[in-house]
């Protein structure tokens, strides 16, 4: 098995300026392949000098020493008799950190889930839970450009919370809501921590419950932790956290989770973006046409705003707009996601400049958009 | 190890041939376990010729049996300074680091000492099992698991007879004598006969466990004279009692429960020299009133061609 991984890695350019542990690790790993082990050995060594509570490095310094008296049967070749899962646990983690560079999207590939970012937000964040993975992208005129990636721990059940105590890990598009200084955490949580806004309206509109989904460090006596070992939070190693720490926004990073990310292009994602823009835009003219029924056409029938259905929305957008003589709509910064595993499903999030002869209102609003015999509609809408 | 011996004749070669006698004396008294008179021996040697490498290799060696580790690292060390291409003080070091759990530094030496001597034997299998320990350690900090016995089970050798004519040989540790279920051992006891070939020209590991196993059964059967005649006259008592006092009590415990079947698991068997072996094991004693299990070395002697316990200690 361990040649077998090692065999794969070689086949990756690895990015000779960056010496993150994982790379070394990697290195290690090719060197194995190649047999070279002295140069393995000295690497791991090395490895372990600078991050001795690397557990998985000590798995491969353990098998890097047996195969120096006799045949390793597989990767992980523990002798003695062991909880079976603390050892898949740092095999999957070993998987996982090789795969993730495996399967490393093209260069040129983008998250089909960025649509656009507002000019804000410096960042944006996709957690693959396949790949137990998070992806860093930088705000390059709307647009993702890739930063960094960073091995990630997520909830020990998997993916797609619905309830609390689930220990598993919301999907969803959330934002960063908290910095919580390491001063006023445990050990636990190592170098710092950052909720999330789950539930977000649309998990509640779903009746799904639960909170404190963290992006959060590991204790000081692990490196990393296994690949499904949370309660639902994003773990990433102390050295990972500090890095990415500063490119948090509160109330502005998103953070998207999905079970896996879908990689793109950037044709087809100005695409998809150009037609939702294009949705919203009419949206807000119509809105200023005062010409409800058009105006409407814009929701789902499955509409709600969590307090009113469709048919209450309808009605008392009727009664509104039946009172004005002239209604000016601005809408500014725009923010567009697409959901993680609904198909068609788009959060916008907006600044809202409303002005008529009766009202002046300025808010940032929050839309979900949805796909309906191929125009977008409405089916959420409230204050972000 | 030819090629180790030609070169010790070399470098060695300059022991005067009477202080060569004292020595082979020296190196006699410790193989039948007479440590303090060998020390005196080998004193008597350096008292004349304080730097014969000879004298004070057997001197380390007397040290390390007697448990002496600090002196016996300061000889090992000084002689790897003074004959630096001498691979056997490194491995010595090594085995006496090993068993103090220090296996970097256990490995340190045992490379060193391949690297001075890239054919010696001793040191690669040392070093194999030095890599094993680490790897384990290795593995438990990988997995966090508690450290467990460690330094239990040292199969490594130490090189003892430097000194002495065509056995410059090395008590190597050979792989284990398989342990043998308990059961067995009966015929081994009932047909003494057959253990008593005088002439055994080599102590065979197989021996040493069947009388493992013989002492075993004996207790088994609440045979108490079969149990303590496996017992060298001069068997050290665990508390330093008297050997009459001793056996009273032994007597007591065996005769005290209804039943007791003891077995002996995991052995292993280190022959040094011919005529003394260590057996490491796990001894899982059950009787009507107790349920244990422990590892326990035993120290044996060969007397008259039978294997004997000299020492009867619990494993750490």
């Amino acid at each position: 098995m361990m040649r077998k991984l090692a065999f794969v890695l070689a086949l990756l350019p690895v990015a000779a300026l960056a010496a993150t542990p994982e790379d070394r690790l990697s290195e290690v790993f090719q060197a194995i392949e190649a047999n070279r082990l002295d140069d393995a050995m000295a690497g791991v060594d090395d490895l372990l000098r600078e991050h001795p509570n690397f557990r998985l490095a000590h798995l491969v310094r353990g098998d890097l020493l047996l195969a120096r008296g006799r045949a390793l049967q597989t990767f992980g070749n523990v002798v003695k008799t062991v909880p079976q899962g603390k050892i898949d646990a740092l095999r999957d983690e070993a998987l996982a950190r090789l795969r993730a560079k495996r399967e490393r999207p093209a260069d040129d590939s983008l998250p089909r889930n960025v649509l656009q970012l507002n000019a804000q937000q410096k960042h944006v964040l996709l957690v693959d839970s396949r790949r137990s993975r998070l992806y860093v992208f930088a705000n390059e005129g709307g647009l993702p450009r890739y930063v960094a990636d960073y091995y990630v721990t997520l909830g020990k059940n998997g993916i797609d919370k619905t309830r609390e105590g689930d220990q598993k890990t919301p999907l969803g598009v959330y934002h960063v809501t908290a910095n919580l200084p390491r001063s006023k955490l445990t050990d636990f949580y190592g170098a710092g921590a950052f909720p999330i806004s789950y539930p977000n309206e649309w998990d509640k509109q779903r009746g799904r419950n639960g909170h404190g989904i963290w992006l959060h460090g590991v204790p000081s006596d692990v490196y990393s932790r296994a690949p499904r070992a949370s309660d639902g939070c994003i773990v990433l190693a102390n050295s990972d956290l500090q890095t990415v720490a500063p490119m948090l926004q509160v109330g502005l990073t998103p953070v998207i989770i999905a079970e896996e990310i879908e990689w793109s292009d950037a044709r087809s994602v100005e695409a998809e973006r150009g037609s939702l823009a294009a949705a919203l835009e009419q949206w807000r003219s119509d809105w200023q046409s005062r010409d409800t029924a058009r105006y409407l056409t814009h929701y789902s029938k499955r509409f709600s705003s969590g307090k009113q259905n469709y048919a209450a929305w309808a009605e008392h957008k009727r009664g509104v707009n039946a009172g004005k003589r002239w209604i000016e709509v601005g809408v500014d910064n725009v923010a567009m996601f697409r959901y993680p595993r609904e198909g068609d499903f788009v959060v916008v999030t907006f600044e809202q400049a409303y002005r008529s002869d009766s009202l002046k209102n300025t808010m940032r609003k929050r839309q979900y958009w949805i796909r309906e015999e191929g125009a977008w509609k409405i089916v959420y809408e409230g204050a972000a | 190890m030819r090629v180790l011996a030609t070169l010790l004749a070399v470098v060695l070669g300059i022991a005067l041939p009477a202080l060569a006698d004292d020595l082979d004396e020296a190196s006699r008294l410790l193989k039948a376990g007479q440590r303090d008179q060998a020390l005196e021996r080998v004193n008597r040697v350096l008292a004349q010729k304080s730097g014969d490498p000879k004298a004070r290799f057997l001197k380390g060696i007397i040290f390390t049996e007697q448990g002496n580790t600090k002196d016996a690292i300061e000889i090992f060390t000084k002689l790897t300074q003074d004959y630096p291409n001498l691979p056997e003080p490194y491995n010595n070091l090594a085995v006496i680091y090993a068993g103090q759990g220090q296996y970097d530094k256990a490995r340190a030496a045992l490379e060193q000492s391949i690297r001075t001597h890239p054919s010696y034997a001793t040191a690669y299998e040392n070093l194999g099992d030095v890599y094993a320990k680490l790897a384990s350690q290795a593995y438990d900090k990988a997995l966090q698991l508690d450290k467990s016995n460690a330094g239990a089970q040292n199969k490594l050798s130490l090189v003892r007879e430097l000194v002495g004519g065509p056995a410059t040989a090395v008590a190597a540790a050979k792989e284990p004598a398989k342990p043998e279920p308990a059961k067995p051992a009966v015929a081994a006891v009932e047909k003494p006969a057959a253990e008593k070939p005088a002439a055994t020209p080599a102590g065979d590991p197989g021996e040493v466990l069947k009388a493992v196993n013989a002492w075993a059964q004996a207790w088994s059967k609440k045979d108490a004279d079969a149990y303590l005649a496996s017992y060298d006259k001069d068997f050290k008592t665990p508390g330093g009692e008297s050997r009459p006092d001793w056996e009273k009590a032994r007597r007591e415990r065996i005769a005290a429960p209804k039943s007791i079947a003891v077995a002996v698991e995991q052995a292993k068997v280190t022959m040094q020299g011919n005529d003394q072996a260590s057996v490491a094991f796990r001894q899982s004693y059950r009787s009507d009133k107790l349920k244990s299990s422990s590892r326990k070395i035993l120290v044996m002697t060969r007397a008259d061609g039978r294997w004997l316990i000299r020492e009867e200690k619990a494993a750490k």
